[in-house]
Order: structure tokens, then sequence, then C-alpha cells
């Protein structure tokens, strides 16, 4: 009789990740799909509205996030109205949205990540949190951890006026300056983020690569996938966040595609399952092949390992002195080690902190010339920049007005939808055998392919960092089992 | 109450997550909170999932505070239940209290969205008919998603709510206040707004107020407005006026016009009528076509006047035949 596994992870922001096992007679799987039960409409329902309205309706989509989809949405708009943006307020927001990177970043790593390399994938739930870390690295460190993330959120409230639901940009521009006092004010917290960033990568390095085991189960465990990489890179093609091309990259290392922002629909194609309410992103001019690995596949990820995996290098040099360092201990850039995203995720703020040093001496960084007013409406525009959790595009069209008539969003983490499709039931199979009985360790296992994406609808475990899931194992319908991991 | 500690839920329904994370920016508070009561659920930070408010009690709970619209089955399954559980039931931030952001899909159909987000969108794979459905069969395999409904409902339209907190998402120092009051049982007649004061926004916004009389609207991009006079004096719509104060006047002091998240000021049931009339009152023009042309300049009215509020609308009634 089949057997049917359902994991209900109850965390999630932009809805709640199902898994359903399905296990053949002898008990080995037969099936696993990764289904998004939420749904909420934003492409239908921004229509009507006035262009400028939307960078600021459109941060509801997710509340953890939301600065990426504000700056998607206003270099979207910003093309609608001709492009014509005050230099200055190009700087502003990529300033803003650096420090953005580091907050969430931070969350991420420290909350979400660090437990299960800290103390350990097999140790007692109980203590396989951020508490736990706190416990065993020192108060101190775990004061500091709180300190930064706060002042990163603290730089973009005095940059942009809010930093929950953004607000601040406007066609052409910005809403208001950075004034000479509150750069000041800036200064000393961007110097003590920079220290927290360098002192993060040591942190991973003295606990995760000093310690053999880790290291395998990064380079040799059932995470790793043969599919390809996807990030926005500058004219150098090093990594970056607001501007810039996208480019994808085979995992053998050899470019596919770069492009334009506003060529991506030549480039990507959504594939539509009727189980999941969430899109399947694929390479467009290879066509949908299913969900498979391989050099001739569709299918690419959108996460940090992705963006330095189509990176040449990195824009500043302390990020890439650790550049550097993770492609040689993981054997060769690019990777297919998705557990080096924690990693790659440290190398990034590492860049975030130095951008942000460097706009901090940048003299023209408080001039008043914010925003300029748009002149013509051109009638369509695109707008990408890359989410903590994928590149995110977001596509726009108005009538002579400036009235939006049509919305498409590619959603950062929507890009990962296939991969930790994929991902999830290679280890459901790695793990599931004939003869043995799901246990504790899948939902350990699991959980940890889930957090290397750092998923939208899990992302709320950023805060106390666990993700409680639960396994209910059926057998023709009657229930024969019940795993639970508690926080 | 005073030996037997409080029993807390907080759970969500089509939120974005911003409602829990501004109860996360209470910081320590959250601690304090912890000591006088027991947190029962709360996925973003403690363990547990709605099996568990199942195998309750009626009654067990003491507060349950809910965030979020009801847009699929599942959110109102989760609605009812905690209603059942719990003794007070409070509608947290805009979406649960008005319908918010995502209520204004109640301007449009189902049937449009899912049009537009499967079928139509440039992205769309080429030739594709698929949709996807509540049950899908699979070689014999059954899979399951919620049925997305046909609008989206604000929590009182689905279950009898106590209390409602406004703000999109509601400022962390109210929220703050607020749970203290209830922690303390300090509370008002069931049904009240908490967590926000009672008087509009304008009130306590920091630009020069003169006699408001406008000559023409300017959209926010069409204009470098004068960062220290009120916005709609300057013909820049702003919606202080039609709202509640509690945020702290966040987005006129940012040079960014109000929305109205906090929903109407007291004594206000249509937070859109109300924001017509103050426009009407200011238009400086008796000629009608001189006013219908100085109107032009606010197009989609409806999606200000009702940003957070389409769900909670007299409004809806028209849409929803
Ligand atoms: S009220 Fe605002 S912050 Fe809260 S869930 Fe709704 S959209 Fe998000
Ligand atoms: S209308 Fe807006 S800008 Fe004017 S006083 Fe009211 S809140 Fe302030
Ligand atoms: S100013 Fe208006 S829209 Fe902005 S936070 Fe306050 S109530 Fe909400």
């Amino acid at each position: 009789m089949t057997k049917t596994i359902v994991i209900d992870p109850i965390t999630r922001l932009e809805g709640h990740g199902k898994i359903s096992i399905f296990l053949d007679d002898q008990g080995a799987v037969e099936d696993c799909y990764f289904q998004i039960p939420e749904f909420r409409g934003f492409e239908q329902f921004v229509v009507g509205r006035p262009l400028e309205e939307l960078p600021r309706i459109v941060t509801r989509i997710c509340g953890v996030c939301p600065a990426s989809h504000h700056m998607a949405s206003a270099k979207a708009v910003d093309a609608c109205f001709g492009n014509e943006v005050a230099p200055v307020a190009h700087k502003l927001r990529d300033m803003y949205y650096n420090a953005h990177y580091i907050h969430s970043h931070t969350a991420h790593f420290y909350a979400l990540a660090a437990p299960d390399f800290v103390m350990g994938p097999d140790a007692d739930p109980a203590v396989r949190n951020i508490l736990g870390v706190v416990g065993k690295v020192g108060l101190e460190i775990g004061g500091k951890v709180i300190r930064c993330r706060g002042l990163a959120q603290e730089i973009q409230r005095v940059i942009g006026g809010r930093n929950t639901q953004d607000i601040w940009c406007l066609p052409g521009g910005v809403a208001k300056p950075l004034k000479p006092e509150e750069l000041e004010q800036i200064k000393p917290w961007v110097e003590e983020l920079y220290d927290f960033t360098v002192f993060s990568l040591q942190l991973f390095a003295d606990v995760v690569l000093n310690n053999p085991q880790y290291v395998e189960l990064i380079l040799r465990g059932p995470y790793t996938l043969d599919v390809h990489s996807m990030g926005l890179v500058d004219d150098n093609n090093a990594p970056n966040f607001y501007h810039g091309k996208v480019r994808v990259v085979d995992y053998e290392g050899n470019e596919i595609h770069k492009y334009e922002p506003k060529d991506y629909a030549e480039y990507v194609a959504e594939h539509v399952e009727p189980w999941s309410y969430l899109k399947f992103p694929f390479l467009k001019k290879r066509g949908w092949k299913g969900f498979v690995e391989g050099i001739d596949t569709s299918i690419y990820c959108a996460t940090p390992l992705a963006r330095l995996n189509v990176a040449d290098r990195m824009a500043t040099p302390r990020a890439q002195e650790a550049f550097e360092q993770m492609y040689a201990t993981l054997g060769g850039h690019p990777s297919r080690a998705l557990l080096a995203q924690h990693w790659a995720r440290l190398i990034e703020m590492v860049q975030n902190a130095e951008t942000l040093k460097a706009y901090c001496a940048d003299p023209e960084i408080t001039s008043d010339q914010v925003r300029v007013i748009p002149r013509t409406i051109t009638g369509e525009g695109v707008g990408i920049v890359e989410a903590m959790r994928g590149t995110l595009t977001h596509h726009y069209t108005c009538d002579e007005q400036g009235i939006c008539t049509s919305a498409n969003l590619i959603v950062g983490t929507t890009n990962n939808n296939a991969p930790i499709h994929m991902v999830t039931k290679k280890v459901a199979q790695a793990l599931i055998k004939p003869g043995v009985e799901p246990d504790q360790g899948l939902l350990n296992m699991i959980e940890m392919a889930f957090r290397a994406f750092d998923p939208c609808y899990s992302c709320a475990t950023h805060s106390l960092g666990k993700m409680p899931l639960e396994v209910i194992i059926y057998r023709g319908g009657e229930l024969v089992k019940t795993i639970k991991r508690n926080c | 109450m005073a030996d037997k500690k409080l029993q807390i839920a907080l759970y969500w329904g089509a939120a974005c997550g911003g409602c829990d994370v501004a109860v996360l920016d209470t910081n320590e508070f959250i601690l304090d909170v912890a000591a006088v009561a027991d947190i029962r659920l709360w996925p973003i930070a403690a363990d547990g999932k709605y099996k568990d408010i199942e195998a309750m009690a009626d009654g067990e709970l003491d507060l349950a505070i809910f965030n979020g619209g009801v847009r699929n089955s599942e959110n109102e399954h989760i609605a009812h239940l905690l209603r059942q559980k719990s003794k007070l039931l409070v509608a947290f931030g805009s979406c649960a209290y008005m319908g918010g952001i995502p209520g204004l899909a109640n301007l449009t159909s189902r049937e449009k969205i899912l049009e537009t987000a499967y079928r139509r969108n440039p992205s769309i794979e080429w030739g594709n008919r698929v949709v996807p459905q509540p049950e899908t069969k699979l070689n014999g395999k059954e899979l399951e998603i919620p049925k997305f409904y046909r609008r989206v409902y604000k929590l009182d339209q689905v279950v009898d709510v106590d209390y409602y907190i406004p703000g999109c998402p509601p400022q962390p120092d109210r929220v703050r206040e607020t749970l203290l009051a209830i922690v303390k049982g300090e509370l008002p007649p069931k049904g009240s707004v908490v967590g926000a004061f009672d008087h509009a926004l304008c009130e306590d916004c920091p630009r020069t107020k003169n006699e408001k009389k406008v000559k023409k609207f300017y959209r926010p991009w069409e204009i470098k407005a004068d960062p220290d006079t009120c916005l709609l004096e300057q013909g820049v719509l702003c919606c202080g006026v039609a709202t509640r104060s509690g945020c702290g006047v966040r987005c006129p002091t940012s040079g960014i016009p109000c929305r109205g998240c906090y929903g109407p000021p007291p004594g206000v049931t249509d937070q859109g009528a109300k924001l017509a009339s103050a426009v009407a009152s200011i238009v400086d023009s008796k000629d009608p076509n001189e006013i219908e042309e100085i109107l032009a300049g606010l197009p989609d009215f409806t999606s200000f006047a009702y940003r957070y509020g389409v769900a909670a609308s007299l409004l809806q009634r028209s849409y929803r035949q």
C-alpha cells in the first residue's frame, strides 16, 4: 500500500511550503512534491493604479524583504518615465539597499544558519537555535549581532524615513536627501558594521572550516545540484545588488546568457504546475525540460552562491580576498555545493559594508539634488535588482497618463522553486530507504536543504531561528506515525 | 488571573510577515510578555501548529492575535479555530482590520487575477493552459492546495472580533502599549480600536497648516513640494485628514503623503467618503467645469480613498455582485 508523508512547515512568509512524499510498497521514495499553497494576485490588482504608487504597494508582497520590491519597482517605474533619475538618488538607493542586505543576511546567518553549524546538525533541537548559539559563542557576541542588525535597520531609517514597508523612492529619484548631519550620524555605524562583517567571516572560518566533518558535509553531502546560476553583475562582472546586467553561467563556468533587464522576457519563462500556486521559472531559450539536472537543463538557481558563481570577482578588496579563499576551498569556481550559500552570504556582507564605506566618503552623497521631475512617459519599464533570495524582476506597462496597464513579477524565491523541489526530493531519496523508518534526522536534513536557499516562506524564522516541522505518515488514509521537531 | 499565566497565540492569515516583524521590533519587551504569559503559538518565533490549537479546549486561550486578511480556505479555517479557542480575538494590522493592500484585489475579479498570473503574463511558458487547482490527481496520487477565494475578507467578516489594532504594520511603540494594557486587563469596550490615538493624523503632523484651497492637484512626482508646509495645501493628495493618528506621522515627515494605513479616525465609518468630502471642500472653484478639471488631477481616486480598506468599505457592497 502506498504511504504518503506530508511535511507541513508551519513557518512561511509567501505561504506555507508543504512537502508531500509518496512511498512505494517497499518504502522507497516514489515521488516528492514541494507545494506552495498561497497566492495573492498582486500582478492584477496593481493594474489601474498610478505608477508612482506601485513602489509603496508592492512592498506588501513581503514584509521581511520589502526594500527589494521597493527598489525593483522604483526602477521599473523610472524606466516607464523615461529613466531620467538624479545621479545621487541612484547612489542613495544603492547605499540604502546595501544596508538592507546587511540586516537581512545577519539575521539569516546568525538566527537561521548558525545553529546548524555552531551547535552541530545533530544537536538537541532544544539548543539548536539562536539562543543556543549565543550560549555557545558568548553573550558578548550575541549582543554584537543584535546591535549590528539594529544598526543596519537604523541606517535605512535615517536615509529613507522608514525601514519596513518603504516609502522613499519616487519616479526620478527619492523623496528626501541625506543631510550632512545624518551622514555624520551614520559614519561610525558603518565602521562598526564593516568590522562586524569581517568578524563574521572569521567566526565562520573558526567554527565551520576548522571542522573537517562540516567541510565534508558541504562538499560531499546530498546537497549538490547540477543546475545553472543566475545573478546581477556590473561592467566588470562583479556582483551588484542594485544595478547591472543579469548573467547566467552553467555549472562548468561557461556563460550562457548576459542580458539587459529590459530583455528579460526573451531569456526567462515560467512553467505552471496545477499542484502549486508558485510558478517554476526556467531558461526560455532552452525550453522547459522538466525537473532535471545536467548540463542541458533549463533550471537555474538565484542565490548568494549563484551570484558569486556568475561573478568573475567581487567589487571590493576585502570581499575579493574572501571570494578567492572560498573557491579554493570548494575546489574551484563555480561551485554546486548548496551549503556554501552561507559562506557566500557572509562574503556578500563584506562587500555590502565596503560599499557603504565608499558612499560615506563620497562628497556628493549629501547633495540635495535627489530628484528630477520626469518629462516623458515611455509606457513600459523593467526593473531588476538582486533580492537577498534571488533575482527580482518587475515589469510594468502604462498608458500616457502613467497609469499601470499591466505588471509581471518574478520574485526572488520563485527562481529557486524548481531547485528547492528537486533538492528536497534528492534528500528524501537519500534518506528514506526501504526498511529505514523516517525519523528526526530526515527533518533536520530537509530543513537544512531549505535553509540553504533561505526561501521567503521560511524566512520568518529569521527571528529566533527554528523551523518547526511535522511529518505525518499515512498508510491508506490512516495515521501511522507523527514525527515532530519542536523549537 | 493572578496565579495563572495568560495564554496567548499569534497567528497569520494572508499576511506579508511585516506584522510579525513589527511585534519582533518591540525587542526586549517580548521577554517581558513571556514572563507573564505563555506564548502557545507564534510560528515566527515559537513552536506549534494549528493541530495543537485544535486539541485545545474551547476558550483555553486568553488572547489570540491574528494578522493578515482572509484570502483562502485555510485562512478561514484558522480564523474560526482561533475564535473558538480564545476568549479574546484581536485583529492586528490593516489586513486583519480592513483587508489591507491585498484587498485591492476586490476591485478586480478572481478570474482576471488567475488569468493574468498564469496565462497572460509575458513570461508564461508558451502555450500554457494550466492554472493551479485545489485538487490535482497525478498518477493516482492526490495533491491539495487551499481554495483561492473570490475576494479578500477582513477578519470580522468571517468571525466575531473583540479589538482592532490598525497600521501596516502597527508601530512597535503602540504594540508595546497595547499588549501591556491587555496583560493588565485595562481594556476599553469590546469592538474598540486600540493601539492608536483618538484624533486624525493632521493634528500630529508638524507641517504648517493654513487655509486649504487648491486650484490644481499634483501627483507626487510632478512637483517638488515645500518640506515644511502641509502637502494637501500644495495640491498633493495626502490622506492625513481621513486617517487616525498613531504611526508617528511616518510618511509626511519623510516628504511622502499619507495613504491612510491606520484607517479612519474616530467617528468616521467610511474612510474614502471622508477623504472625498475633504477633497471636495478644498477645491477652489464654483464653476462645475473647472471643478471637474481640477479633480481630473486625481486619477484612480478609489485606490487612494480605500488603499487599505476596499474590503471594509461601503463601496464593497456594489462589488459583491
Ligand atoms: S497589515 Fe501590512 S504589514 Fe501587516 S500583514 Fe498586512 S500588509 Fe503586511
Ligand atoms: S494633510 Fe498630510 S501633510 Fe497636511 S497636515 Fe495632514 S498629514 Fe500633514
Ligand atoms: S503616514 Fe499614513 S500611510 Fe504613512 S504610516 Fe502613517 S498612517 Fe500609515
